[in-house]
């Protein structure tokens, strides 16, 4: 039994030391995409390329999510079985599956039909009833 | 690994299982706003003709909500530092800095409401608009459940101290106050952020 607490990484650890870190590690993610974003706008959009900055804010928010979870959330200091940390990915799976599908989807529907036509394709799906 | 199956403390313990449910009930919560965002992703152009993120959102602002938030998850991880402690004094105090701080960011909140509609961008104005305020105002109506759920605790932890019971129930509203903020994260990085960009 005490071998098995020992196992849990010291992250985890319901420790003043894990908020701390937790806390000065979100804040400093935040303010890290925040200038990215600040100094895009303010500099007319010039200094690097649209999509790195894109790119690198969306990355942003990941990151400080595994953050939360392991100061704040102790996510790894679960013992096995690790019920939460696959509940999790499954979330995360079903996030996914939702909103990049959405995306596509749409971005499909788009791509391929004029808004006249997506228009007219709902006002007969419409006249037919439900 | 037999007896690392067998002694697993989250398979055994009541207290545990319960705290497993209510985990479970925050993987769902995530996949309700799974829904908003992706309505948010895919609506966020379509402005007819009215003004998109960059016009109407305020940088300086948004980060001052977000840093009040981010701490007010901080002062709840030391109100649960505190409860291990058994100290009732001290939990009550960081509960109350983590109520007033929640209070403050929904106060924000809602003056951008009612700033966006006062300016006649409400969430009838464009497809943008109304699957911005479903997004964000579904996260500050689970604010105010938080809130009032503080509340509550501060006066059940006043009134009949820390018993295991109370402190099942600290764990799970830090679980959910915590979850908040991971949402928020999100909110403020895909709403805000790429909104101006």
């Amino acid at each position: 039994m005490a071998r098995l607490m020992d196992r849990s990484s010291d992250v985890g650890k319901h420790t003043l030391k894990a908020y701390v870190s937790g806390f000065v590690l979100s804040v400093a993610l935040t303010l890290g995409a925040y200038a990215i974003v600040y100094a895009h706008v303010h500099s007319g959009h010039v200094v690097i390329s649209h999509a790195v900055v894109i790119v690198s804010v969306l990355a942003f928010a990941p990151v400080q999510m595994v953050v939360q979870l392991l100061f704040f959330l102790h996510l790894g200091a679960e013992n096995k079985p690790r019920w939460r940390q696959m509940t999790l990915i499954f979330a995360v799976l079903v996030v996914l599956i939702v909103v990049v599908g959405s995306l596509w989807i749409m971005r499909n529907l788009d791509y391929r039909m004029t808004p006249k036509q997506i228009n007219q394709y709902m006002y007969d799906q419409a006249d037919g009833g439900l | 690994m037999s007896t690392e199956m067998t002694h697993t403390a989250e398979t055994q313990n009541p207290a545990d299982k319960t705290l497993f449910g209510f985990w479970l009930y925050i993987m769902t919560d995530c996949v309700l706003f799974a829904s908003l965002f992706a309505t948010y992703a895919v609506l966020r152009n379509n402005t007819f003709g009215g003004p998109g993120g960059g016009e109407l959102f305020s940088l300086p602002f948004v980060l001052t909500e977000t840093l009040i938030l981010l701490t007010s998850s901080f002062t709840m991880g030391l109100a649960m530092l505190a409860s291990r402690g058994r100290a009732k004094r001290q939990v009550a105090y960081w509960l109350g800095i983590t109520f007033l701080l929640g209070l403050a960011f929904l106060v924000l909140e809602v003056s951008e409401f009612r700033h966006l509609a006062h300016e006649g961008n409400s969430w009838r104005r464009s497809g943008f608009l109304s699957a911005f305020f479903t997004l964000v105002s579904t996260h500050g109506l689970h604010i105010t459940v938080g809130l009032t759920w503080i509340a509550a605790m501060i006066v059940k932890v006043y009134r009949s101290g820390l018993s295991g019971h109370t402190i099942r129930r600290l764990t799970m509203l830090s679980m959910f106050w915590h979850f908040l903020d991971i949402i928020w994260i999100f909110i403020f990085t895909v709403v805000y952020l790429m909104g101006v960009l």
